[in-house]
């Protein structure tokens, strides 16, 4: 059988965490209407994908890599993974406080933050338009 | 003939719901199912000799130290090795920061929509509490900004407590208070400085080192506070956005503008 699950799944425990909150977070962007919701969602699967990368990075037996002095010959994790968690969070940061203010003006114009009712309102005005 | 074209569009939207919810529904299984079956065959949980712990990670951390001069690896691979990339964060946080600025500055309507019982805090506890928290926060963001390169830290950290560290004197003391030493013209000097700053050092370090050329900035002992060639100065460069595109953030959301 072609579809048939590895051996690693318990081993990768933390990656499979990962998974489970990339997929917590999905589920919010898919099933929920409220635009706040949806960008908690958002920040969830960020969550996850700092969690899988932080987890590729690890060592066994590895410390942080902070040379507790210049000749010390110690363990130490791989630093990469660290570095571009520190560029997501930023940039989930950024993206987050846009979204927001997105949000911002779309509840002044329509005063609410339901999708479906705006798509309702959006429907309407178009009508109203080519009917007068 | 509306009526019916409202009905039409109702029932329409109904049957759109429902193919949605299990249209999305079979998506989430699927992806699930994908990343789980992708999960159990990748190389074990810290395993020494997968791809991902290649040349380059060797090279950082056995050479990190003596060709950056930080004892943070991590800060002397973003601020040195990749300070492009970090340069790169600084302007998506500058971009989020202007497009915030754009939107929301000016516009009533935050104002109005604020309750009223959240607009003063004429409390003595908190008060008093902060007369105590915020010098704490300020001294511990800049002490993280300052050993950056030596310790756990550096610009995006330090930059953020203080940030926090603004909020909370803004909402203890009032946002006068704030803003008599961070206008928001004094704001928008320091991202700029910061920033440019960040470009012409970096040029002039990735010039001198793309053609061999001898740099005025060494690295200099390592462990001391002033070591690792340029990455103290930008790590207080990226503190310094940091710290101000927080407070601003803050100031837009909760009243509509930066004074």
């Amino acid at each position: 059988m072609i579809f048939r699950f590895g051996d690693n799944l318990l081993i990768n425990y933390e990656e499979a965490i990962a998974v489970v909150l990339f997929a917590i977070g999905f589920c919010m962007l898919l099933f929920h209407n409220n635009l706040m919701r949806k960008i908690i969602g958002l920040n969830i699967m960020d969550t996850g994908v700092y969690l899988f990368l932080a987890s590729m990075g690890y060592i066994e037996g590895g410390k942080a890599p902070i040379l507790p002095d210049p000749n010390a010959t110690i363990t130490m994790i791989n630093p990469i993974p660290s570095g571009l968690v520190l560029t997501g969070i930023v940039v989930s940061v950024s993206v987050t406080a846009l979204m927001l203010s997105l949000t911002v003006r779309l509840y002044k114009r329509y005063h609410t933050l339901n999708l479906d009712e705006i798509y309702e309102i959006i429907e309407e005005d178009e009508e109203y338009d080519i009917h007068n | 003939m509306t009526q019916k074209n409202n009905r039409l569009t109702s029932a329409y939207r109904r049957i759109y719901r429902r193919v949605y919810m299990v249209l999305s529904i079979v998506l989430c299984i699927f992806i699930i199912g994908t990343l789980l079956w992708t999960v159990s065959y990748l190389p074990p949980y810290g395993d020494t000799n997968t791809p991902t712990h290649n040349e380059v990670a060797d090279r950082y951390v056995s050479q990190g130290l003596t060709e950056t001069g930080a004892t943070n690896i991590v800060a002397g691979m973003i601020l040195d090795y990749r300070a492009f990339d970090t340069l790169g964060e600084s302007f998506v946080l500058f971009t989020a920061f202007c497009s915030c600025l754009i939107i929301l500055q000016g516009s009533e309507f935050v104002k109005q929509h604020r309750p009223d019982k959240y607009r003063t805090f004429d409390d003595n506890i908190l008060r008093y509490t902060m007369y105590v928290i915020v010098p704490m926060v300020m001294l511990f963001g800049v002490y993280v900004l300052l050993n950056g390169h030596l310790s756990p830290g550096g610009g995006f950290s330090g930059g953020a407590i203080l940030g926090a560290g603004l909020v909370l004197m803004s909402l203890a003391f009032g946002h006068n208070t704030v803003s008599r030493f961070l206008t928001p013209h004094r704001i928008r000097v320091i991202t700029c400085c910061s920033l440019c700053f960040y470009c012409l050092a970096k040029s002039y370090s990735f010039f001198t080192g793309a053609n061999g050329l001898h740099s005025i900035i060494g690295p200099g002992v390592a462990g001391n506070i002033l070591s690792g060639g340029l990455i103290l100065p930008l790590n207080i460069a990226v503190g310094c956005v940091v710290a101000c595109t927080m407070y601003s953030f803050y100031c837009l959301f909760e009243r509509g503008d930066l004074k």
